[in-house]
């Protein structure tokens, strides 16, 4: 029989459609895969086990009864363990959160629960989404499925390492400065960040947010599209929640996997890996990128090389302003109404368990971004960093609207290296968030950006990013559609095909 | 610009409630040092009139009509709170013995 696991969204939601697999097999194929692969991969913090059975049976069981179901019931999906679930144990990486059960869910945990999709499990995160490497998690590290020994990114590493692992077929991932793009990049998988206020964020545990958005993460661009238009659209729970509608983004994927792209503007961005900015860019990477600069104007592209020269910027703005608004979002967590309460034994006052219960319950890089916030947004340092750095926000996307006059999507690579190996940038703050260089001014911008895989380089996965204006994350599939049908069809496989034995027999 | 001395750690880190240890002290110092000189670059931007920036489609403010919704039960609510006591958050005292 066809492994469950090895099969698309999409093409799983016809099977189950049409009735040739119950939600019920697919749901074991997966939870059979996690028991025999997660101990070597750590993807997964918590697995729903019975509960997803469960589901799956509720599914199987509506259909079997002719009820109406969502052309996607059945399909298993993760979530990053920042998505707030009902009751299923939510930590954000964290053990100032272990053993939380929520008392509700958050709206992308019930669309795609309305959708009739099957919770399999939480994934994996650097604590907070702080990280680019899923090192930072309280609960020990994810490995690449593509070699054990390098990082799957960060921060939604679980999720990257659960699809790319075939451990799930789809999962959601957050991205604050690359957190979805970065590990997909680094995984061979599709990971598309959405236009600010696309998608809600109610029910996700916050880190920066004026920069937080969740998305899909999928093995083929057509699934993350499909992904896109479950969870997206306006919520009345998130105030910043954009009242318009979603634009066709799964046609968009289709019509981009038919090739043409005649008429299409692609601006390559000089700053990010061109000419003059290639330092700290692996050949590799930058070789992967014009090769999938060349097949886009192969399908009739008109390619130019655009400069902005802000995007230099963007890393220190980030920087400053990510760990602003996260010292004051996690001043939430102070040990009374939910989580980790420490040294409350009767000899401490309120603000010393405050401070204990900070101190045993978060790590070091949270411990870093808290204090860099607080120092940033002290009386007489606030013009000077965190002003400063919403202006240089400002700057970037003056860039990009002058940009977008004359190209239709901007490109790049998604990160200047590929994996790197456990443990080498863990202590050593600068090196980690060298890997956000490219995926930082669509971020600070708020406008959407995709990473489709663009090739191997050492045997690893390397990612090419397509950006496009605000509300237009349409272009984002069609071009990465156009450039994954047109390098799947020249490799006559997919790159994922390529991943070696699944989960790498160490 | 700026550094950020052991001293000024030890400072924000009680502002932020974070109980830290001597050791995470010398090793913050020197990271969040480095990081500072990093994020510093900002400084050199020219945006004297330059307007700050948070999100990508300009909004207003959004309203909604000021109807009454259920709240969560209080018990779903305690039952996440490492303490809790009479149907209300437990808190160690707020005053010291001296207060």
């Amino acid at each position: 029989m066809t492994d469950l696991t090895r099969i698309d969204v999409a093409e799983l939601g016809r099977l189950l459609t049409a009735g040739e697999v119950s939600a019920v097999e697919v749901t074991r194929a997966h939870l059979d895969r996690i028991a025999a692969e997660d101990g070597r991969l750590g993807a997964y913090l918590h697995v729903e086990d019975d509960a997803a059975v469960t589901a799956a049976t509720a599914v199987d069981e509506a259909r079997a009864r002719g009820d109406e179901l969502r052309p996607l019931a059945g399909v298993p999906v993760a979530l990053k363990d920042l998505v707030v679930t009902k009751d299923v144990p939510t930590t954000s990486g964290s053990k100032i959160l272990e053993g939380w059960l929520p008392p509700y869910g958050a709206t992308i945990a019930t669309r795609l629960a309305d959708a009739g999709t099957v919770l399999l499990g939480k994934t994996n995160m650097d604590e907070f989404a702080m990280g680019s490497s899923t090192e930072n998690s309280a609960y020990g590290v994810t490995r690449n499925p593509w070699d054990l020994d390098r990082v799957p990114g960060g921060s939604s590493g679980g999720s990257s390492a659960a699809v790319a692992g075939h451990l799930a077929p789809w999962a959601i991932g957050t991205d604050t400065g690359g957190s979805i793009r970065q590990p997909a990049a680094v995984t061979g998988l599709v990971g598309h960040k959405p236009t600010y206020g696309s998608v809600s964020r109610y029910g996700l545990i916050a880190f920066s947010s004026s920069l937080d958005q969740a998305g899909p993460m999928a093995r083929t661009v057509l699934d993350a599209a499909l992904m896109h238009e479950v969870i997206g659209g306006h919520d009345h729970c998130d105030s910043t929640s954009i009242d318009a509608p979603l634009s066709g983004l799964v046609d968009a994927a289709r019509a981009g996997a038919s090739g043409d792209l005649r008429g299409l503007r692609v601006g390559v961005v000089r700053e990010l890996g061109g000419d003059g900015h290639t330092d700290g860019y692996e050949p590799g990477v930058l070789a992967r990128t014009r090769e999938a600069v060349e097949v886009l104007a192969g399908l009739g592209a008109e390619v130019v090389e655009v400069s902005c020269p802000s995007f230099d910027l963007a890393l220190p703005a980030y920087y400053l302003i990510a760990p602003s608004e996260a010292s004051s979002n996690l001043a939430r967590y102070e040990g009374v109404r939910f989580g980790l309460r420490a040294g409350d034994d009767g000899s401490h006052d309120l603000d010393d368990v405050m401070a204990l219960t900070r101190e045993q319950g978060f790590g070091p890089e949270v411990k870093r971004r808290i204090i860099l916030g607080t120092y940033a947004l002290s009386s007489g340092y606030y013009d000077a960093y965190y002003g400063q750095a919403q202006k240089v926000r400002t700057l970037i996307t003056r860039e990009f609207t002058a940009a977008f006059t004359d190209v239709d999507v901007l490109v790049s690579p998604t990160t200047p290296t590929v994996a790197f190996p456990i443990g080498t940038r863990v202590d050593d703050p600068i090196a980690m968030y060298a890997a956000d260089l490219c995926t930082l001014p669509a971020s600070l911008a708020g406008l959407p950006a995709i990473s489709v895989p663009s090739g191997l380089s050492d045997g690893l996965p390397v990612g090419f990013q397509v950006m496009a204006p605000a509300l237009a994350d349409d272009r984002c599939y069609r071009v990465a559609a156009a450039l994954e049908a047109a390098q799947d069809a020249a490799r006559g496989h997919r790159l994922l095909d390529e991943l070696p034995t699944p989960a790498g027999a160490a | 610009m700026s550094s950020i001395s052991r001293d000024d750690v030890a400072h924000l880190a009680r502002l932020s409630r974070l109980a830290v240890t001597d050791e995470e002290l010398d090793r913050f110092a020197g990271q969040l040092d480095q990081v500072l000189a990093a994020v510093a670059r900002v400084g050199e931007a020219a945006v004297a009139d330059v307007p700050p920036m948070s999100h990508a489609v300009p909004l207003t403010n959004v309203l909604r009509a000021d109807e009454v919704t259920p709240s969560l039960p209080r018990d779903a609510v305690l039952a996440g709170a490492p303490a809790a006591e009479d149907g209300r958050f437990r808190v160690p005292r707020i005053l010291g013995e001296d207060a």
